[in-house]
């Protein structure tokens, strides 16, 4: 499975970014390979649109799940048609490698 | 009404988005998939009545739901859609034309196509506390994607103020109920 998570960081340690358009790192992780990749958001300080650029972003990687802090009932929809599953985790202070140690469930 | 539903998308022309809609048409929103892929005809000789069915796409569907099992006027039922009244007045119409030709014609009715995109119910995983969703309706939520914990709640959606009226079925369970 490939899971997308919003970090503020580019490192492990870094904490979950709370934001889903404007997040600083988008971070794709393979449960299967175990292979982690960190890309910066082109889009985090677009005036407008971020939320949309970013769907656009995140679904070119064809992920089965994107885990942020929130995600506006806008991304939600758009999401949704493209049945990619979405998590939200309201604690902040989670960081990358706590979430990917959860998916290793 | 709730502010959420001010809120309802619109994906219009003017999105520059090209991986929703071919044709960045709007998309109609669609809360619940119907519970059966279509009806059969029946009666004395029904293979005879078997010819072309008719298909209902799923906002037709919605549209007759929202009318008239969930008793939603028009407007609100528009919103819903998160679509104009008149798309909506026009796809509603075009519903009952459908089902008036299968029910005079004796013909199948069969429930798919169209330009539609299923808004997805939230959880919460009583393990690790997240909050997810499931946007495949074919399949069963079986577990948490996050840490795999069997246990969760669906939460409620804040839409009561326009399912003021009961259908007169008495079937339609209370929506948004949860046991949070
Ligand atoms: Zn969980």
């Amino acid at each position: 499975m490939k899971a997308i998570m919003t970090s503020t960081g580019n490192h492990l340690d870094s904490k979950l970014d709370s934001r889903f358009g404007r997040c600083e790192f988008f971070v794709v992780y393979d449960t299967e390979s175990g292979s982690v990749e960190f890309i910066p958001n082109p889009n985090k300080d677009l005036k407008e649109g971020a939320g949309i650029a970013s769907v656009e972003l995140v679904a070119s990687k064809n992920p089965d799940l994107i885990i942020s802090g929130e995600f506006g009932p806008k991304i939600k929809n758009l999401l949704d048609s493209l049945q990619i599953q979405l998590v939200v985790i309201q604690d902040t202070e989670r960081k990358i490698q706590n979430i990917i140690n959860l998916l290793n469930h | 009404m709730s502010i959420e539903l001010l809120f309802i998308i619109f994906v219009s022309d003017k999105c520059s988005i090209d991986i929703v809609s071919p044709k960045n048409k709007i998309l109609r929103r669609v809360v619940n998939p119907p519970p059966v892929k279509g009806f059969k005809p029946y009666g004395p000789n029904p293979d005879l009545r078997i010819s072309e069915p008719v298909t209902l796409f799923y906002e037709e569907y919605e549209a007759i739901r929202l009318c008239d099992y969930d008793g939603l006027n028009h407007e609100l039922a528009s919103i819903e859609m998160g679509i104009s009244r008149p798309t909506f007045t026009r796809i509603y119409a075009g519903a009952l034309q459908k089902l008036a030709v299968a029910l005079v014609e004796g013909r199948q009715i069969s429930i798919g196509g169209g330009q539609v995109y299923f808004d997805t119910q939230w959880y919460r995983c009583l393990g690790c506390g997240c909050h997810f969703n499931h946007p495949n309706k074919d399949q069963k939520v079986t577990h948490c994607p996050l840490c795999g914990h069997l246990h969760f709640s669906p939460i409620a959606e804040n839409k009561s103020p326009i399912h003021l009226v009961e259908p007169g079925t008495g079937q339609r369970r209370e929506q948004g109920v949860t046991d949070e």
